[in-house]
């Protein structure tokens, strides 16, 4: 009998619909995966299978094992939640309660639904916590979530999901906030335990490189409707509907190499950056944090260098020592020979991640983008920046709105435009893509790519996302640990990469090819064995 | 930890010193001279000395504090008539104007303001964290809207108001209690209690505000949290949620806050004090102060100052013993 | 502006800001509403005290005549209606002088703390805490006890208040301050190479207008129940200057005999406190939704 059956299932929020018809079915053991843009409605529908919608309107059947959980009364809905459905949230940090030990919370449920004694729940969760691969499971049980790393806490939740032996587990962007590497042992693990138990998985994700590799069929959702769905081997490989089509296409593709052999631009030599610890241990303080631990590395004018590394590795420090933002504790960083500091606002620029906090929320667009003007002396720059506004693609009406009315991809292209206004030779890029949607980061990495051609400027582009330095980058400098562990020609360092950390982002890169997928998985299995 | 606890013995001992030198800096910029109050109607050119002498007025202010520091610490003597009097450490001397000893005065008063303070507390925490909880819980919108009203009316009104009324309302229209009049607690514990109930109540009407506030808020953030939502997808009962998740979330600032309220009740006695005629410390105060009675006026500045300290201290510890993310730094 | 139409939307807000502001009203025009009734505060009635009684107005509710608006002053013989209306200029008075100071201490010693480097942090943090720590009504009796008789009580009284207490707007400027440093549109200042002074005054200042005004919006009643308990306490305003705490201070020897002397000034004084409270309220709602701290 099939485990899960969805028809015609509609969510509305007040009278907007988040689900609009979605129907599919899901056998027992096997895998699904469903994936969507923001707002496709996926992260709606996992909800709604669980019950847990307050405020929606929800029409349509979902039945489970036989039950309808869009009628089932507030009891039986209790006895199915982690019992028979288990969600695995995206948030590992908040979704456990912080003033319970991470044993007791397993515990907790796994008695609520058996029934079972105070040893007997705990000794549960020690194995359910050894079987997702947390060592020293006993000792781990006794300790709060804040104490363990973002990708031990997101074990910690499957293995809650596990406890109870569900028939069916569902896992709501369970990648999203972790490290690439951690992304990759993650959804390793989520493929083991449904092989090894027998339990069906629906994978929610906007990246269909995380749900290449991990399921069987694939549906693809937009605006609350399915637009294709079918094996994943087939979708995924030779797809057909457009917006699918669309989908991969803007996954990033490797681009032609460009040797660069100019002069260095900017120069970084020997450069450290200590931060002083602030906890204590007696009367001393403990060693200071190496967020960057010696660094040396040229940026030669004209090139795109990309920087890539997980987070905590000191990329984001080197970034904004390169602007000249934060001093560093020694070394140097020269640009034209000049240092770093004496160059502000006028060769070197910057374009920062998160685009609703780079902006003023108090002011204009049109004045942010002007701000780097009038400090240069511009008594009257609304032409020059509404010249800016159309350049990247924006239009000149725009400059007297406020950040908050405009989607995060145009703020993005704001923040481009702020960075060219000086005319800077050199922009530093933190992490300009990675909080936007996948074709919105194809169409500003596209733009990058046009205005750097045009002006011939030279970019920094800080990444933790080696598949888009593929297509933006000449040159690759990975970063671990604030030390730099290779750095060489992009091309060069995809296909023969040296240093093993190198080698284990590679392996963790998700890609949208399943065959792909499934090898670089037996791959990094015979790596870990 | 023990770094900690050295930080905060330093902390609090630079507190009680800046305390000290300000009260006294401030007498010294006093324009009337204890002595001619302390000497009385026909008070001559020479018995004025002499009495100044006895205070100990005659040296320069710097010397007098450096005894006075000394007194504390090791006890000090001081000249009454042909002999001497020993002062134990903490010696807070003597008062100017009744001759007692601080300290004695202190401890005679301290149980008053005790009593106050941690019977007021327990009224508030009470109403307080009940009235929040249903509120936050929007169980019943009515009752949601009450609360809020009483609130904002509760942090509006100054307690020597409240007071006013409370007593004009049971002790003059209605005649429901007698007028309050101290009782310790030894004597008569029912007396004690009902002594003390108006005097409660004006304070709580105030501090429960802020708690009811505090827990409602604190509800609902909590209720809107991550982790409440996988307790529901797990299947857990609300009412264990509640109890296990919201509360507990809710609570944790609460608590540190009772031990702060409990040290700013005694150092603001002084008005509930004097509406009620309750001999505390506070009332103390206010007496000495008129009297430019400066050993009384140092020692109740040096206790109430060490009370809120400590209280400090304490809600720091606090707080990292309830929240596990917070550790000590 | 759509803010003010949204904050009057709420019903709370505007009976609120409308009784404040006629409270605000009677303090300015109080000479001239004293004018009108014909009376000021300090001549002495005695012919209108019965003696016998010790002291009480004659005639209902203490006095009440066409002559005497709200009655007199038990004991004195004192007009009510001026001593109650220049008391509102007393109460007002101070608590906004001391609120002014406040922001100013306040606001700088913690944008300084916020954008400073480690050490003035440190050390301007120490500065608050120690003044959070003080007992500050103690201090406050014993400092207004010192100070010489000659020197303008209400001045006194706000600077007092203020130098006391502006520990509390200090330590929320400098969160707000550290909090608005991490922005990144802060950095991008920093990076078109705009200066300390340049980045305070353009953007982090107008950040920390919301959260202050919302935290100075209870510090006003607050001043003024401090300035209301000083005086009841007898360390405030001197006679024969009329306060608001000063009265009821008087009207707990006279509350059986003639209640309207509670009353009155009781009434007024919560009437107000109320009415800031509510505006505090609203302004807290629509300008930072997410704040939901009991502020102290």
């Amino acid at each position: 009998m099939t485990l899960l059956s969805v028809r015609d299932l509609c969510i509305t929020f007040g009278d907007t619909p988040a689900v609009d018809g979605l129907s599919f079915d899901l056998e027992p053991g096997g895998a699904l995966g469903i994936v969507g843009e923001s707002g496709s409605g996926k992260s709606a529908t996992a909800l709604a299978l669980l019950g847990l919608h307050t405020r929606a309107t929800i029409d349509g059947t979902i039945a489970f094992d036989g039950l309808d959980i869009t009628k089932a009364t507030d009891d039986r809905l209790r006895a199915i939640r982690g019992a028979g459905i288990a969600m695995v949230f995206q948030e590992p940090l908040t979704a456990l309660s912080p003033f319970h030990r991470v044993g007791d919370q397993i515990a907790e449920v796994y008695r609520l639904h058996t029934g079972a004694s105070k040893k007997e729940a705990r000794a549960r969760a020690i194995e359910v916590l050894a079987q997702v691969h947390i060592p020293d499971p006993e000792r781990r049980a006794d300790a709060y979530p804040h104490q363990f790393s973002g990708g031990m806490r997101q074990r910690a939740l499957i293995a809650m999901a596990l406890s109870c032996r569900p028939r069916l587990i569902v896992a709501d962007e369970p990648t999203t906030a972790l490290d690439v590497t951690v992304q990759a042992q993650i959804l390793d693990l989520l493929d083991e335990v449904r092989t090894t138990t027998g339990t069906a998985l629906l994978l929610i994700s906007h990246d269909l490189g995380v749900v290449a590799g991990a399921t069987d069929d694939v549906i693809v959702m937009r605006a609350g409707v399915a637009v294709e769905s079918g094996p994943t081997d087939q979708v995924l490989v030779t797809p057909r509907e457009p917006y699918t089509r669309e989908l991969l296409a803007a996954s990033p593709q490797p681009s032609a190499a460009r040797p660069i052999s100019s002069p260095p631009l900017l120069r970084v030599a020997e450069v450290r950056k200590h931060f002083p610890q602030t906890r204590r241990r007696g009367l001393r303080r403990l060693e200071p944090v190496k967020a960057v631990d010696g660094i040396t590395l040229d940026v030669r004018a004209g090139e795109t260098l990309g920087i890539v590394g997980e987070s905590g590795t000191g990329k984001t420090t080197l970034a904004r020592m390169m602007v000249g933002l934060i001093p560093p504790t020694s070394g140097s960083i020269t640009f034209d020979g000049v240092p770093i500091t004496r160059r502000r606002g006028r060769s070197v620029q910057m374009v920062f991640q998160d685009p609703l906090s780079s902006l003023n929320p108090r002011r204009t667009i049109g004045e942010s983008i002007a701000d780097p003007l009038r400090l240069q002396g511009m008594t009257a720059p609304r032409i020059k920046v509404e010249e800016l506004l159309v350049r990247v693609g924006l239009s000149r009406s725009l400059y007297s709105r406020y950040p908050h009315q405009l989607s995060g991809g145009m703020r993005q292209r704001v923040g481009i435009a702020r960075a060219l206004a000086p005319d800077p030779r050199l922009i530093v890029c933190d992490e300009p893509v990675s909080s936007l949607d996948v074709t919105t980061q194809a169409q500003v990495l596209a733009l990058l790519e046009d205005i750097r051609r045009e002006r011939g400027l030279t970019m920094v582009f800080v990444t933790h996302d080696l598949a888009v330095l593929r297509q933006i980058a000449d040159r690759v400098a990975v970063l671990h640990s604030g030390r730099v562990v290779e750095l060489g020609d992009v091309a060069q360092v995809w296909e023969q990469p040296q240093h093993a950390y190198t080698k284990e982002l590679l392996a963790a890169v998700p890609v949208a090819d399943p065959v792909e997928a499934r090898r670089r998985r037996a791959e990094r299995r015979s790596v870990a064995r | 930890m023990i770094g900690y606890v050295l930080r905060r013995v330093a902390g609090a001992l630079l507190v009680l010193f800046g305390l000290s030198v300000i009260v006294y800096a401030l007498f010294y910029l006093a324009p009337r001279d204890p002595a001619v109050l302390t000497c009385g109607k026909g008070c001559t050119p020479e018995r004025l000395a002499q009495v100044h002498a006895a205070m100990g007025l005659d040296e320069s202010p710097v010397a007098q504090y450096g005894h006075f520091l000394q007194g504390l610490v090791a006890g000090r003597d001081f000249p009454a008539g042909p002999d001497v009097r020993h002062c134990p450490a903490p010696c807070l001397g003597y008062s100017f104007e009744t001759d007692q000893p601080v300290t004695k005065l202190l401890a005679d008063r301290l149980p008053v303001s005790a009593s106050l303070a941690i019977g007021a507390e327990i009224l508030s925490l009470a109403i307080g964290i009940g009235a929040g909880l249903l509120s936050g819980l929007r169980r019943f919108r009515f009752l949601d809207r009450v609360v809020n009203g009483l609130i904002l009316a509760g942090y509006a009104v100054p307690v020597f108001l409240i007071g006013l009324f409370l007593l004009l309302l049971f002790c003059v229209r209605l005649q429901w209690l007698p007028f309050p009049q101290y009782v310790p607690l030894t004597t008569d514990p029912l007396a004690w209690a009902q002594n003390l109930l108006l005097p409660w109540t004006a304070l709580a009407v105030i501090q429960s505000a802020g708690y009811a506030r505090l827990t409602r808020a604190g509800v609902q953030q909590t209720l809107a949290e991550d982790y409440v939502r996988t307790a529901r997808a797990y299947g857990l009962p609300e009412r264990r949620i509640i109890r296990s998740r919201a509360l507990r979330g809710a609570l944790v600032p609460l608590v540190t806050l009772t031990a702060i309220d409990l040290a700013a009740i005694m150092a603001s006695a002084v008005l509930t004090e004097t509406m009620f005629g309750l001999p505390g410390v506070g009332q103390l105060l206010v007496g000495a102060v008129n009297q430019i009675d400066l050993p009384v006026v140092v020692g109740v500045t040096l206790l109430t100052g060490f009370l809120v300290v400590v209280a400090n201290a304490i809600a720091d510890l606090l707080y990292a013993a309830i929240d596990p993310r917070v550790q000590i730094r | 502006m759509t803010l003010l139409r949204r904050l009057f939307d709420d019903r709370a807000f505007a009976t609120g800001a409308v009784i404040a502001g006629i409270m605000i009203l009677i303090a300015v025009f109080a000479p001239l509403l004293t004018k009108l009734a014909g009376q000021d505060p300090t001549t002495f009635h005695n012919e209108l005290l019965d003696s016998a009684r010790g002291g009480v107005p004659i005639g209902r509710f203490g006095g009440i005549s066409g002559e005497h608006w709200l009655g007199v002053e038990p004991g004195t013989g004192r007009d009510l209606f001026a001593r109650v209306v220049y008391g509102a200029r007393v109460s007002l008075g101070v608590a906004l002088s001391a609120l002014a100071l406040q922001l100013l201490i306040g606001v700088g010693v913690g944008v300084a703390a916020g954008l400073g480097g480690r050490y003035a942090d440190a050390a301007l943090s120490r500065l608050t805490d120690l003044t959070l720590a003080f007992p500050s009504l103690v201090l406050a009796i014993a400092l207004l006890a010192i100070v010489p008789q000659n020197w303008p009580r209400p001045l006194l009284l706000a600077v007092v208040i203020a130098l006391l207490q502006w520990g509390g707007t200090a330590r929320i400027t400098r969160g707000e301050t550290l909090s608005l440093k991490t922005r990144d549109y802060v950095a991008a200042a920093q990076v078109s190479g705009a200066g300390p002074w340049r980045v305070a005054r353009r953007e982090i200042l107008p950040g920390l207008a919301a959260p202050v005004l919302t935290y100075a919006a209870l510090v006003l009643p607050s001043n003024m129940i401090t300035e209301a308990g000083l005086s009841f306490l007898g360390v405030g305003v001197r006679p024969p200057t009329p306060s608001w705490g000063q009265m009821l201070s008087s009207a707990t020897t006279w509350f059986r005999a003639d209640p309207m002397y509670v009353f009155l000034p009781g009434g007024l004084l919560f009437l107000t406190l109320l009415a800031f409270m509510l505006v505090a309220n609203g302004v807290r709602r629509v300008i930072d939704p997410r704040q939901s701290e009991v502020l102290r």
